[in-house]
């Protein structure tokens, strides 16, 4: 208790140094948090556009379906079942069915990946109703990114060549019918998205499909003989050891901004025990013990951090309120950079950052402070008094 | 009053070690020091008067001999023990005041008070008083910086007195101030040590302070040579 009153005298009583130190903590104490709070807004966000613009609330693969190997595509397909037409008619879900083609933009080639989908679905938030046209050509939807890549806008047409199941090729006219914009690259990136019925048509795989989408809002999980169902942990699995990845990546800058804190703090405590020798050979001769000076050394450190908590929450609390109102905008170019983020990042803080954070530095603050507190048992209280450098 | 011997010291030696060698400061001392003395312990520099002090004061440790103090043997107390006794019976007033400097002067004579746990109210007063006995009552929220060398040192002997100890040291006490302030303090030392009968150490070579005190030992190369009562 002793300690306490005359650490805050003291802090108190140093004014300015003091306020300078908790300033500089509570700025860390505050960037920490922010920037957890943006990178865990980074990955909600991520995981929820992932589930509303390609995973849906889960999917049937197809079972030689591997999306990870491409040359297993062209026996990825089979006729539907019915349970999963029933589900389709009932808009539970919607079938996808995946080909390999070539697209010519502007006389380039390149490779895509045509994805036949019903126009009228709604289980994904791919905005195929522009699908449901009747034109010449064959309608087509890109994202942003493919188009940015072909240089194609809407109304554009252009030339896509495919091999049919018995290996034929056949070319003809798309036309960019509508563009999207979204954080997903796997619908978007060298992906053209076309009606499903047109795909099976030139594919000559009528009724079939490569996998089949379940609504976000629905729920479907039974066996099917011959797809394999795959829920929503699996799907995001990926995604999920990304985030983790990012993480561990995330937490070097917070080891950083915790030792260049700690180092301030330990800094003005190693400074302090030096400076204030004849002080501390001043306390002994009045009567306090060396572990009560080590305390109250230890106690205006950890002193600090608490201070930082609170100067750090009369500022902070308003800014990290009005970044969850405005959102942080992320600088352009990001997504080309290969980084999926929306143009405008909602930071999420939660309570357990708030608190690991707080205690965090609480904790290390005052081991730092102990340490060079701890130096003060060793010193020569006769030479002390003097202010002698020992 | 001076009837009660509160101090022994019987051969008194203290040497420190200098590189290879040892320097003997102080060499088989033998004092007495009762209630209500006020003594000076003069001497040239060097001759060992603050390291006595030092000793007696538990701040230090002899190398060999026997210090009492208050009951107390100096040499076998634990830092714990020593802390205790400066905390509950001593006083000690600096050359360079040692004024802690971010606190006023209210709480830098509060700051004994703080250790031996005494009430608010009690201490209030005990402080209040103290400062009325060096005249700085209108001083208290004053911070040591900006207080002259002879208001510093006041606020040190209020802070040294404030819990009314048996036993004051002084090194040096008037060595950092002019000729007026120095009698000021001289005074009310002196008018302390008759008012509440605490005993006061010097360690001094300033012939000020030599002109005051009752009993004067002369230490040279960390012997006595004399130990004289001064008649007043």
């Amino acid at each position: 208790m002793l300690s306490i009153k005359l650490a805050f005298r003291n802090l108190v009583g140093a004014g300015l140094r003091t306020w300078l130190n908790v300033f500089v903590l509570s700025l860390v104490f505050i960037l920490i948090i922010w920037h957890y709070g943006v990178i865990d807004g980074w990955n909600l966000q991520a995981k929820r556009d992932m589930k509303t613009w390609e995973v849906g609330n889960g999917q049937y693969w197809q079972n030689n379906y591997d999306p990870y190997d491409f040359f297993t595509l062209e026996e990825s397909h089979a006729k539907i079942p019915n349970a999963l037409l029933d589900a389709s008619r009932q808009g539970i879900g919607t079938p996808i069915l995946i080909h390999q083609a070539t697209i010519y933009p502007e006389g380039r080639m390149q490779s895509i990946l045509l994805k036949g989908i019903e126009p009228s679905q709604n289980a994904i938030a791919i905005p195929t109703e522009a699908l449901d046209v009747s034109i010449q050509e064959i309608p087509m939807v890109i994202g942003s990114r493919m188009a940015r890549n072909c240089k194609l806008g809407v109304g554009d047409v252009t030339t896509i060549r495919w091999r049919d199941v018995h290996g034929t090729f056949d070319a003809a006219e798309v036309k960019v019918v509508d563009i999207f914009s979204c954080n997903v690259p796997n619908v978007d990136a060298g992906q053209a998205w076309i009606p499903i019925q047109k795909l099976q048509d030139m594919m000559q795989a009528p009724g079939e499909a490569t996998i089949f989408i379940i609504g976000e809002d629905q729920d479907m999980s039974q066996e099917i003989e011959g797809w394999k169902y795959k829920d929503l942990s699996v799907l995001m699995q990926e995604m999920d050891e990304m985030i983790k990845m990012k993480r561990v990546g995330g937490s070097f800058l917070y080891v950083v901004l915790i030792l260049l804190a700690m180092l301030a703090i330990f800094d003005t405590q190693v400074l302090s025990v030096f400076r204030r020798q004849k002080e501390i050979g001043t306390y002994i001769a009045l009567g306090m013990t060396r572990p009560q000076v080590v305390s109250l050394f230890t106690v205006e450190g950890g002193m600090h951090a608490i201070l930082a908590v609170i100067v750090g929450s009369i500022y902070g609390i308003p800014f990290l309120r009005w970044q969850v109102k405005t959102g942080f905008e992320m600088p352009a170019g990001t997504d080309d950079m290969g980084l999926a983020a929306a143009e405008t990042i909602i930071p999420a803080y939660g309570a357990g950052l708030i608190l690991t954070t707080m205690l965090l530095i609480i904790i290390i603050t005052t081991i730092v402070s102990y340490m060079p507190a701890r130096k003060i048992s060793k010193m020569n209280p006769t030479e002390a008094i003097k202010g002698k450098i020992q | 009053m001076e009837n009660k011997s509160i101090i022994n010291v019987n051969k008194l030696t203290k040497r420190f070690p200098i590189g290879k060698g040892e320097f003997t400061a102080l060499q088989d001392v033998n004092l007495t020091f009762g209630k209500g003395e006020f003594t000076g312990i003069v001497g040239p520099s060097g001759s060992g008067k603050t390291t006595l002090l030092n000793i007696l004061g538990s701040l230090d440790t002899p190398t060999e001999g026997s210090a009492k103090v208050l009951n107390q043997e100096i040499g076998n107390l634990s830092a714990k023990k020593a802390a205790i006794l400066r905390r509950r019976h001593m006083g000690f007033i600096f050359q360079t005041y040692n004024l802690l400097p971010v606190y006023t002067v209210f709480e830098n004579v509060e700051f004994p008070l703080l250790l031996l746990n005494m009430n608010v109210t009690e201490r209030k007063k005990a402080v209040m008083d103290a400062l009325e006995w060096v005249g700085l009552s209108d001083k208290v929220k004053s911070r040591p910086a900006q207080l002259s060398g002879g208001e510093c040192q006041r606020v040190a002997i209020a802070r040294a007195m404030v819990k009314k100890p048996e036993l004051v040291l002084a090194d040096e006490p008037t060595a950092n101030l002019d000729s007026e302030n120095s009698h000021n303090i001289l005074q009310m030392m002196e008018r302390l040590n008759k008012e509440l009968e605490t005993t006061f150490i010097f360690a001094t070579h300033d012939e000020k302070v030599i002109k005051y005190l009752r009993r004067k030992i002369l230490l040279r190369d960390g012997k006595v040579v004399t130990d004289e009562n001064v008649k007043k």
